[in-house]
């Protein structure tokens, strides 16, 4: 069976995490520049405020309203969404980061013959076990396919009865699901897609569910093809495999020893830190923080699974100066004596390049710099990898973020930790 | 012509059976081992005030907090009292938390509600020269 865990408005129960007085308050969380919305708790998505908003329309209401405003803290983030995965660890050894706050386990022991009750059990101790070691709220979706287990996160969290916990295990529970979820809420399904199969008569998960597979084939693509069979409990999707555009972009592998030697370890991060930007320029995004984790092999030194967030000094979908810097972390990480395991890269606090022209004052990386990077993968694809360096990084502005409502990064500076009333 | 640098052994090669020191190798002590039993679930805090003196914890020390442990009678634990994060003894017997200073009143713990502990305190650490 699958599981998808899904923290509940992930960014805005992390500014909770510390504030006991924020709890079941209106809170909402700004993107880099405090420009847009992007992460609202369930009282400020009561009050109507919406996903991407921009702040300066509603900025004086909420304040008038009470609402709690941060800007992004992404060392915070990181460090709560890198404690929730290592405790999904403990659940199953097989673990895929889909992103930031949202992983899949793969629950070997769990089969179509356990009870749903026992399944269900199981999902409640997961939910239970990271609230109440880290304050995180999640939802638990359980179903023998990824799309299916998606499909119960949503049930998990949208239906009351469900207390954050849906096990779909039989065609009547799943059918039930699916006729009430229009296509444009499935697992991979585009925005371009949901529009033609509404033209195809298909408006819900059900109807798509009982369309001919090759029919779909023909006129989608083998994905969309494989939406179908997973939809009707037939596995094809294991874990690390990605169909959707995303909001953050992991890498991360278990390498093939467990190794000590640190240039081993570098040679991997690069190539994960590559393979992540190719993923950043296709779906022309920019990057503005990195996260890199790295995983010890034993359960004792536990103590040495460590990760860092680094703020890059401009929006960036450079690969050389995002390999550079999280083969810097992995330095600053890696202790000698120590058997790695696992490492990763993480891309967060991605924007478009339409979302950053709207910000005059900072413009980041220029549109120049674009193209020139666009003909330098060209001649890079043409004439072997790295063919063409930049000379200077010079070029580039400096970009200073604008976060005036940032909260203290509790859990990675000395200075700012939370401070307890004696 | 290009040379090398070899590295010079200054042990000899042995010959045989390696030498059993090996296996007792002391790697150098880890404060965050011997301390930290559930990292994923700890937290780093400061101490503010003076009402848990008499337990040895002043203004300014550093406390370890566990959320995993289920707080046991009498552990020094972290509670939220009127949304602030607040530390205190749990009495589970009288349904109230003390504090350790004669000046500070036992707070009870209100009947009908269960009380959400953020963690249990498991170590506390007075800096005598300030770190940094």
């Amino acid at each position: 069976m699958f599981c998808l865990v899904d923290c509940n408005s992930f960014y805005a129960s992390c500014e909770q995490v510390f504030r006991p007085d924020l709890r079941n308050k209106p809170v909402v969380v700004l993107s880099n520049n405090d420009c847009f919305i992007v992460a609202r708790s369930a009282q400020a998505k009561a009050m109507g405020i919406g996903d991407l908003q921009t702040v300066f329309e509603i900025k004086s209401w909420m304040q008038q309203q009470q609402v709690a405003i941060f800007s992004s803290n992404y060392p915070l983030y990181g460090d709560l969404s890198a404690r929730v995965m290592e405790i999904l660890g403990s659940f199953s050894s097989q673990v895929e980061i889909y992103s930031i706050d949202e992983m899949f386990l793969y629950l070997e022991d769990i089969s179509h013959s356990t009870s749903s009750d026992s399944m269900n059990h199981y999902g409640s101790q997961i939910k239970n076990t990271i609230l109440k070691h880290t304050a995180m709220p999640v939802g638990v979706g359980i179903a023998p396919t990824k799309t299916l287990a998606k499909l119960a996160n949503r049930a998990a969290k949208s239906i009351a009865k469900c207390h954050g916990v849906c096990v779909l295990d039989n065609a009547k529970k799943w059918d039930w699901m699916k006729k009430r979820t229009p296509v444009n809420k499935i697992w991979g399904i585009s925005s371009r897609f949901s529009a033609r199969l509404e033209e195809l008569n298909i408006h819900t998960a059900l109807e798509l569910a009982n369309a001919d597979p090759k029919y779909i084939r023909r006129y989608f693509n083998v994905c969309v093809e494989r939406i179908v069979e997973e939809l009707n409990g037939h596995a094809c999707l294991s874990l690390e495999e990605i169909p959707a555009v995303k909001k953050q972009i992991y890498c991360s592998r278990s390498f093939a020893n467990k190794s000590t030697y640190l240039p081993t370890i570098l040679n991997a991060i690069s190539l994960y830190a590559a393979r992540a930007c190719e993923k950043l320029r296709a779906q022309q995004s920019f990057c503005c923080s990195l996260q890199v984790l790295l995983y010890s092999a034993s359960y004792e030194s536990s103590c040495h699974n460590r990760h860092l967030v680094i703020q890059l000094p401009y929006p960036s979908g450079d690969t050389r100066l995002i390999s550079r810097t999280a083969r810097a972390a992995i330095q600053h990480l890696f202790k000698p004596g120590i058997a790695y395991i696992k490492a990763g890269v993480g891309l967060l606090d991605l924007s478009t390049r339409k979302q950053q022209q709207l910000d005059m004052f900072h413009p980041g990386q220029s549109a120049k710099t674009d193209q020139l990077m666009t003909v330098m993968d060209k001649i890079n694809s043409i004439h072997g990898k790295n063919s063409l360096y930049i000379a200077a990084e010079g070029v580039h502005k400096k970009w200073a973020m604008r976060q005036a409502y940032r909260s203290p990064s509790y859990t990675s500076q000395w200075n700012e930790l939370p401070e307890i009333l004696c | 012509m290009k040379s090398y640098i070899l590295p010079l052994f200054i042990h000899s090669v042995p010959a045989g059976f390696p030498s059993p020191a090996d296996d007792y190798l002391d790697r150098s002590l880890d404060l965050n081992d011997y301390l930290i039993r559930h990292p994923a679930a700890s937290y780093l805090a400061r101490a503010r005030g003076d009402s848990m003196e008499g337990c040895g914890i002043f203004d300014g020390d550093l406390l370890i907090v566990d959320r995993s442990l289920e707080a046991q009678h009498g552990q020094i634990i972290i509670a939220a009292l009127d949304g602030q994060l607040t530390c205190k003894i749990l009495d589970k017997k009288k349904r109230c938390l003390l504090s350790a200073n004669k000046n500070y009143a036992p707070i009870p713990i209100d009947e009908f509600s269960e009380l959400i502990t953020e963690g249990v305190v498991v170590h506390s650490i007075r800096h005598h020269v300030l770190p940094g």
